[in-house]
């Protein structure tokens, strides 16, 4: 219980004192999550569509396959990573490894996947009838696009909020890809990690509260959207 | 005209991160790629969790410019890490394993830096009574009084570090199998860093072999004490290798071999000297010139400059 209550008054310090220390580990934290969660929705949106809205074989098995790597564990994904980026791998001239090109890198993989799954969902929940009605209207196949993507926008946000959750805490793929340098690749998960591994009990708990707070601000923020 | 308004904020949204990505994108750009001016080194973890790695690269970067990074494991991925040409140096302590990175043609001009002496440590009950005792003795006694009282335990890194590494070695010493000694029922593997084996080895209360560096480190935060100290068996070589450049064309040689040079240098051994004192009571470690012998290494890896 101490350990709790210190931690949360270390979290509030920390913040109300603008540790600069753990500012720099906040704002590096945020830089490579939108990055990655950018690159994925860019990649995942258009992709969860194309699947939706096309008839192909092993559609469903490429849909169950999607669902499937919603649980691809972080550190595979880490290490599949690694061993693509490291200098003897297949793709070690970009010299990504260690760096926070690598990690965005490592986080889009992981969630593509679940941003790709959700907007399949989203668009596949739409009502049949509204799909007819713009059909019957003779919308031509981008405006077809555009009124589904706008009918499940609710949907949609929901999936990258949900991308943007999962990169925000995961650790494993951050911690392999990226090294937890000190000032370079320590983002607000491999820190807390560390000063566990270290014993700090209070720091890690403080710097959770931290990143919980910073999800919390960013989920404020896009239901203040949706709600308008 | 709802509709129209939200989808208008969700582009708006959706732009607002895209400009932030396209900013971090441009600002972690410049940090992307290893340059001349880029360091990595791969290390063991007592040399970062004293904090000494980063007084030592914020010194050099003083004096040369070139930023100098360090991604910290255990001996055994360090050297994995180096052996795939992802680091240019490498810093670590278990003797056997640099050899064999060094047989394979991966590192080259090994010197060494420093040495301090690994500790057992354990309950202050002492329930295997290994205080008093000899390095093998008291990992012998463990054994013994551990397959007889379930309440021991002895918990191990588990981690390829280098840390494990002598005690595996440790285990042979005192005569038996590590295969054995591996499933006995008192035997937990962590598969940790120090810091959380040595919370681990508190909370249950048994026995772990950690460096002197670490366990100053931790040791405020520990109910265990120690329990066997500066035994011959347990001395703790650090050493510092270049990766070779003609296995891994792309490393920093250059800087490299400053690095190297810069571990052996009379500013860093004197650094060495007292680094600690104040937070620990003793140095976390001793500097490596004038105790070769002690060592069982030669003195030109502990003087020569590299070139």
């Amino acid at each position: 219980m101490n350990d709790l209550l210190t931690g949360i008054e270390t979290a509030f310090h920390l913040i109300l004192a603008v540790d600069p220390q753990v500012f720099d580990i906040a704002i590096r934290t945020l830089q490579i999550t939108f990055s990655s969660v950018l690159i994925s929705t860019i990649i995942a949106i258009p992709l969860g569509s194309a699947i939706t809205f096309r008839e192909f074989p092993g559609k469903k098995t490429l849909i169950s396959l999607i669902q499937t790597l919603y649980a691809l564990p972080t550190v595979i994904v880490g290490l599949l990573c690694y061993m693509l980026l490291s200098r003897s791998g297949p793709l070690g001239d970009l010299k990504w490894l260690f760096t926070p090109n690598g990690m965005i890198f490592g986080q889009t993989i992981l969630i593509i996947p679940i941003m790709a799954g959700l907007t399949i969902a989203a668009l596949q929940a739409i009502d049949p009838i509204i799909t007819d009605t713009i059909k019957s209207l003779g919308a031509t196949r981008l405006q077809f696009l555009k009124s589904h993507l706008k009918e499940a926008r609710f949907a949609i946000m929901a999936a990258i909020i949900v991308g943007f959750s999962r990169a925000i805490s995961e650790v494993g793929t951050a911690i392999m890809i990226g090294g937890n340098i000190k000032g370079h690749t320590r983002v607000l998960t491999t820190a807390i990690s560390l000063q566990t591994s270290m014993g700090n009990f209070n720091l890690s708990l403080a710097l959770g509260i931290i990143l919980l707070a910073i999800a919390l601000i960013i989920n404020l923020g896009m239901g203040f959207v949706q709600n308008r | 005209m709802i509709g129209r308004l939200s989808i208008g904020i969700i582009a708006l949204v959706l732009g607002a991160m895209l400009l932030c990505g396209a900013v971090s994108a441009e600002k972690v750009d410049t940090l992307g790629e290893h340059s001349k001016d880029r360091l990595l080194i791969a290390t063991t973890t007592s040399l970062d969790a004293t904090k000494l790695l980063d007084l030592l690269e914020e010194k050099f970067k003083e004096e040369t410019g070139v930023t100098v990074e360090h991604v910290a494991v255990g001996t055994g991925m360090a050297l994995e890490i180096a052996s795939n040409c992802d680091a240019d140096v490498v810093m670590v302590h278990d003797r056997v394993a640099e050899d064999k990175f060094i047989d394979e043609g991966f590192g080259v001009d090994r010197r060494v830096i420093a040495y301090n002496y690994f500790l057992l440590v354990g309950p202050e009950n002492d329930p295997a009574k290994v205080a008093g005792l000899n390095g093998t003795e008291a990992f012998m006694a463990i054994e013994e009084a551990g397959a007889e009282d379930p309440s021991i335990v002895f918990v191990s890194r588990g981690d390829n570090s280098g840390t494990h590494s002598r005690e595996k070695l440790l285990w042979k010493w005192g005569g038996y199998d590590y295969a054995d000694v591996n499933v006995s029922p008192w035997y937990r593997e962590a598969g940790a860093g120090m810091g959380q084996t040595l919370t681990m080895a508190d909370e249950l209360q048994g026995y772990t072999l950690s460096d002197s560096a670490s366990w100053g480190t931790y040791e405020s935060n520990l109910s265990l004490v120690p329990l066997v100290e500066n035994d011959d068996k347990f001395l703790n070589v650090y050493a510092v290798m270049r990766v070779n450049d003609e296995k891994c064309p792309d490393v920093n040689t250059e800087m490299a071999k400053k690095w190297e040079n810069y571990m052996i240098s009379d500013e860093v051994q004197e650094i060495l000297q007292n680094y600690g004192v104040e937070k620990n009571g003793v140095p976390y470690f001793s500097p490596g010139r004038g105790s070769a012998e002690i060592m069982g290494v030669t003195v030109e890896e502990t003087t020569d400059p590299v070139v």
